[in-house]
């Protein structure tokens, strides 16, 4: 093979359009006669709905309608529950999911109550200022503890109380290792939450057409078709009168695959009920309000150690914050239980949580999705337990790790795909040691640490590990042509949102086939090219799509060097394909293009074999039997400002292994933007409500996302230990760059004021809020 | 009350009756269908709408339509529509991996342009000061960082 594509660092194929300004975004499709959608809000976060007039709306210049729940009669369906309760015994979940527009009562502030269809969006936001809605008030359920209180007040009154679901999960026997322990170390701990921000909102286009009677989406969706699917069942129509497209997506982190948010079935079914394309563009404010959160848990938790170190047992008892319904199960939670356990062996380990219905926004997963939690409470726990033993932190991490001759490692939980949760494969002592000599461990404390420290700065220097489970279930497929023209399509069903799967799996293709990457064009998020599939998330696309992507390609290139070895009279086997040919090993002069045999397998006249399969074209699925772990260390030195309390990060560094790398300028990019996301979670960005439930912050003015001049420079390692559960080795890489930030500012911010007994037992943080914690320290 | 006004976008002249409210965000996406412009925020705090307006930067959603009523605008597809001859800033944002939703990454480069006429051999503390403005939830800004070094570097002819 003339050159290798699989691990190159090459440009990403989808750029040039995005560059100029030619990409398809949701907003970009306009269409002839499109209407445009505006909804009314909840301004309340719990309230009964008195009455809602719509009459004066109705009459404004350029509406053409306006819908209620009532409107929508049997349409009005609550959500469909988009992951079932995990198989735990005695598990409880409590399903309650939203019916498309509030009606009787609303329960978080921003939920859909009326639907404006107008000639503009500006008419249509003008018409829902004249939306009069008659509120009754009720007391709001905001802070997880009081909304578990037998006092409380019912965010869903047939309920009785507010808990969502009530999970145990045991390994071992905690409490008689706890018995056995030279220590305990036990604390509550907060983490608040905050919100994805992609920079492109939510959107919808829909457009039916009554002659051919099919129904075109473009949505701004992760998961294009069991949207696709949903929707035709909502709509009484075959899966095949609907195409879904997911075009260039702005940014998804999680949040855009919440199936299915009100505005995706409302405006398909205006699109059908008007006959005309409706398009809404969700606007910012809306978005801070009505796009998912994450994040919101409070743990009491413990860890029982040894005199020497040794983890006996974790006990880790939270409340969950589900937001107003809980339609994405308890895949938050869940993560949070697993990921806890990171890279240590905890022989005895208790877990439990009971999710919680407030009156907030939905929570659903968001980068990481629960799995920074878990991270937050052993790093914090073990950190503790270091100070209290006396041992270095980054030693009782060693002590702890799972011996690399013991995988494949199963923590005998249940993880968020119903497996139980099982490392593939790991070494985590080489990362470690990585990150240490990376950043400078013990060099940093002696040298120049100490001369800064002794100048008087406020500096300090943290270590952190993490484990992430990646590539699960169900699975995914793909189709790998090779058209007449020599040009290669690959389709599959997952949508894009930045990641650069146009690339990385033009990349696995053109490895198998020998085709240059400019010639193979990938098709992602339609479901007109590909109609199976789940969806982008839980850093599977690499690892499911990729896969099933490779087996295509092999299936492609298997029947190419057969279909060669026929033409040019040799065995298969000494057929190699290079460089858009597929040659006699070691004569390449003897050779046939693959345009020709794909026009060769394509006959118009003639006889074939019975059991011949027309065109150089293949189709392959992959399902993992379970999820594939990655890990890694970040690392960091910082600065804080003694009058501002602001931080100046000296070095960032991450040691990341996610098996082997497809492309490494597209990991580096992804474990970058993980970590800028990071310390926005870690110091910059929380979403603050207050007591009546109401969005103090839903700006990007005062919702603080990280800027150029808050994220550093980022110094990447790697290491490459392969998943054995594909053939390429790979692992998931989306998510863990936001994972273990939280802990390491604590760490490294303890570390700065050593001496003042600060310990920082929630994230986000803030200037403010470090100030407040170092001057009650 | 409309008002009819003509603005020249990317060297060509568009004469349109608009509302007096008509942000010119809209007027260049919806009105014009230079959808290359996003719009993120509508407060004129993440920057992606940034265009030229008279070869300075601003933020198109905070200005009417009007108000560019015998301006001249460019957009991002004014900088090169031709992926064969990207404008250098572009070509170094894909070398160095500089976008990857690439949402706002418009906003970015007519954030940049100017900058580097103004600054030909920015800093990397002065690149980051003038995009500090522009928000990406992507990259982590490192890669923009480095393409904007790249660019310069190049169009200074080194």
């Amino acid at each position: 093979m003339a050159t290798r594509l699989f691990g190159a660092r090459v440009k990403r194929n989808e750029d040039p359009v995005l560059l100029t300004g030619r990409a398809q975004f949701v907003d970009d499709v306009h269409l002839a006669g499109m209407l445009h959608v505006a909804f009314k809000r909840s301004d309340y976060a719990h309230a009964r709905l008195v009455s809602i007039d719509i009459s004066e709306a109705r009459a404004m210049p350029g509406v053409v309608a306006v819908y209620t729940a009532a409107d929508l009669g049997d349409y009005w369906q609550p959500s469909p529950l988009l992951v079932p309760p995990p198989p735990v015994e005695g598990a409880v979940f409590n399903q309650r999911t939203a019916g498309q527009l509030a009606r009787d009562k609303v329960r978080y502030v921003g939920e859909p109550m009326v639907m404006v269809v107008a000639e503009s969006r500006y008419l249509a936001e003008d018409a829902v200022e004249k939306v009069m809605v008659d509120y009754d008030p009720l007391p709001a359920v905001v802070d997880l503890e009081a909304g578990v209180a037998d006092t409380s007040s019912l965010v869903h009154d047939d309920l009785g109380h507010n808990i969502a679901a009530h999970v145990v999960q045991r390994k071992g026997d905690y409490e008689a290792a706890r018995a056995r322990a030279d220590v305990v170390i036990s604390r509550r701990m907060h983490y608040d939450r905050g919100t994805a921000a992609p920079m492109e909102t939510r959107g919808v286009v829909a457009q039916w057409d009554a002659l051919a009677r099919s129904l075109t989406v473009w949505d701004s969706t992760q998961a294009p078709i069991p949207i696709r699917n949903g929707l035709a069942a909502m709509l009484g129509l075959a899966e095949r009168q609907v195409r879904v497209i997911a075009p260039f997506i702005g940014g998804g982190f999680g949040p855009k695959i919440m199936m299915f948010y009100p505005e995706e079935t409302l405006i398909p079914w205006a699109a059908m009920r008007l006959g005309r394309p409706v398009k809404w563009i969700e606007d910012r404010q809306e978005n801070f309000v009505a796009m998912t959160h994450e994040r919101g848990q409070v743990h009491d938790c413990e860890m029982a150690l040894t005199r020497d170190g040794q983890i006996l047992g974790v006990r880790d008892i939270f409340f969950h914050d589900t937001g107003a319904y809980d339609p994405y199960g308890l895949t938050v939670p869940l993560n949070t239980q697993c990921t806890l356990l990171g890279p240590y062996v905890v022989p005895h380990y208790t877990t439990e949580f009971k999710a919680v219905f407030t009156n907030k926004t939905v929570v659903t997963p968001y980068r990481g999705a629960g799995r920074q939690h878990g991270v937050f409470v052993m790093e914090r726990l073990l950190d503790l337990a270091a100070r209290e033993l006396g041992l270095d932190p980054l030693e009782l991490r060693r002590r702890n790790f799972i011996p690399p001759d013991q995988f494949p490692y199963n923590n005998k939980i249940i993880f968020q795909d119903f497996t139980e949760l099982t490392y593939d494969s790991g070494d985590y002592e080489p990362v470690l040691d990585k990150a240490r000599a990376m950043i400078g461990w013990e060099a940093w404390q002696a040298g120049e640490g100490a001369r800064l420290r002794a100048e008087g700065k406020t500096v300090g220097i943290g270590l952190v590990m993490y484990v992430e489970g990646t590539g699960i279930g169900p699975y995914e497929g793909a189709r790998v042509q090779v058209e007449p023209t020599g040009k290669v399509n690959v389709a599959t069903g997952i949508g894009t949102q930045g990641q650069g799967h146009f690339t990385s799996f033009a990349q696995i293709v053109g490895e198998q086939l020998g085709v240059p990457m400019t010639n193979i064009y990938v098709s992602t998020g339609d479901t007109a090219q590909f109609s199976w599939g789940a969806g982008t998330f839980a850093s599977r696309g690499a690892v499911v799509a990729g896969t099933a992507i490779h087996h295509a390609a092999v299936k492609v290139r298997d029947k190419a060097r057969r279909l060669a070895g026929e033409a040019l009279e040799v065995a298969e086997e000494d057929v190699e394909l290079v460089d858009g040919f597929a040659q006699v090993r070691g004569a390449p002069t003897r050779r046939v293009a693959l345009a020709e045999l794909a026009r060769q397998a394509n006959p118009l006249r003639g006889a074939v074999r019975a059991d011949a399969e027309p065109g150089l074209e293949a189709t392959a699925y992959y399902g993992p039997e379970m999820g594939a772990t990655a890990f890694g260390a970040h690392a960091l030195i910082l600065e804080v400002d003694p009058e501002t309390f602001n931080l100046r990060v000296h070095k960032y560094v991450v040691v990341h292994d996610c098996g082997r790398v497809i492309n490494p300028l597209i990991l580096d990019g992804q474990v970058q933007g993980g970590v800028a996301q990071g310390i926005g979670n870690a110091f910059y960005e929380q979403l603050v409500y207050d007591e009546t439930g109401q969005l103090q912050n839903a700006s990007f003015m005062d919702y603080l996302l990280p800027t150029a001049l808050d994220v550093p420079r980022i110094d990447i390692g790697h290491e490459e230990t392969l998943s054995p559960l594909n053939p390429n080795g790979v692992k998931g890489a989306g998510e863990a760059g936001a994972i273990p930030v939280g802990p390491l500012f604590c760490q490294a911010l303890e570390d700065a004021f050593q001496g003042g007994g600060l310990e920082i037992l929630e994230i986000p943080l803030s200037p403010y809020r470090l100030w407040e914690l170092v001057t009650s320290a | 009350m409309t008002h009819s006004i003509t603005i020249t976008v990317n060297g060509q002249a568009y004469t349109r009756q608009v509302d007096a409210r008509l942000l010119l965000s809209d007027f260049i996406r919806h009105e014009l269908l230079l959808t290359g412009t996003h719009v993120g925020c509508e407060h004129g705090v993440c920057g992606a709408c940034t265009v030229l307006f008279d070869g300075e930067p601003v933020r198109s959603c905070l200005m009417f339509a009007v108000q560019a009523d015998g301006h001249a605008i460019t957009t991002v597809e004014g900088l090169s529509s031709d992926p064969e001859r990207l404008h250098p800033l572009q070509q170094a944002f894909w070398e160095a991996h500089g976008l990857q939703c690439g949402f706002c990454t418009p906003g970015f480069l007519m954030t940049l342009v100017p900058f580097l006429e103004a600054n030909p051999t920015p800093s990397e503390a002065e690149v980051r000061e003038a995009i500090s403005g522009n928000l990406c939830r992507c990259t982590g800004y490192q890669h923009i960082v480095d393409a904007v070094l790249l660019a310069a570097t190049r169009l200074n002819g080194d």
